[in-house]
């Protein structure tokens, strides 16, 4: 069951891990990622393509339910103003065996941050806004997976 | 044609979206972000650098050397930070 949300609002991780536990599967594996407060950074603001963002996190989800053939696969990512601490992303696999689960929620969270259209802007206490650069170590993680070594 | 911009670009530009009607002779990608610089001080600023900007035609990630014959939308932006 391929379930992908773009929304504002929060998520329940709990209850999306149950959802997945209900599958019938052996495994689930998961990763949420939350805004990191260093630097005094006050907001994150994500911007995405209205029509284009969601489409890819669903392709993304099929190509890795078919890949590792899974029980269930759930995306979830936000969009607009987040605080420090709030969860921006949420990537979860059920499978028959944990291997297929981890190697494909690995995969995704790899894959969302080069491929999802999303942008970051960071503003801090001083006043200061930046736009967040891709690290160099983004592409390389994610094309990993495409070569199949990973 | 729909432009869209994102992110840094879009605030350069001062707009998220314009319409327009690409010269005949501008038929990639690359070309058309060479004649959208020319539009304003703005658009020269965003779109000057063409190694950082990235782009989709039609919702699909396109290089820079790809077509726009025929497109209904481009998009124009900075690389994607997702995750």
């Amino acid at each position: 069951m391929i379930h992908v949300r773009l929304q504002p609002e929060p998520f329940d991780a709990g209850a999306e891990l149950a959802r997945l536990d209900a599958q019938g599967g052996g495994g689930v594996a998961s990763f949420t990622g939350i805004v990191r407060g260093e630097g005094g950074l006050t907001e994150l603001m994500l911007e995405h393509h209205p029509r284009m963002t969601l489409a890819m996190m669903q392709q993304l989800a099929e190509d890795a339910a078919a890949r590792w053939d899974l029980l269930g696969v759930t995306i979830i990512h936000r969009h607009g103003a987040l605080a420090p601490g709030a969860g921006i992303v949420f990537v979860a696999t059920a499978a028959r065996h944990r291997g297929a689960a981890l190697d494909a929620c690995a995969s995704l969270i790899d894959r969302l941050k080069t491929q999802a259209p999303f942008w970051k802007r960071e503003t801090f206490a001083d006043g200061r806004q930046a736009w967040v650069e891709p690290r160099a170590g983004d592409d390389e993680a994610a094309a990993r997976w495409l070569r199949g070594d990973g | 044609m729909d432009i869209l911009y994102f992110a840094w670009v879009r605030e350069r530009i001062g707009t998220d979206f314009e319409d327009v009607d690409a010269p005949a002779d501008v038929t990639d990608l690359r070309g058309l972000i060479a004649w959208l610089a020319t539009r304003s001080a703005g658009h020269e600023s965003a779109l000057k650098d063409i190694a950082c900007l990235r782009a989709a035609v039609d919702q699909r990630f396109a290089d820079l050397d790809a077509s726009i014959v025929g497109a209904r939308e481009v998009a124009i932006f900075p690389p994607v930070t997702g995750g």
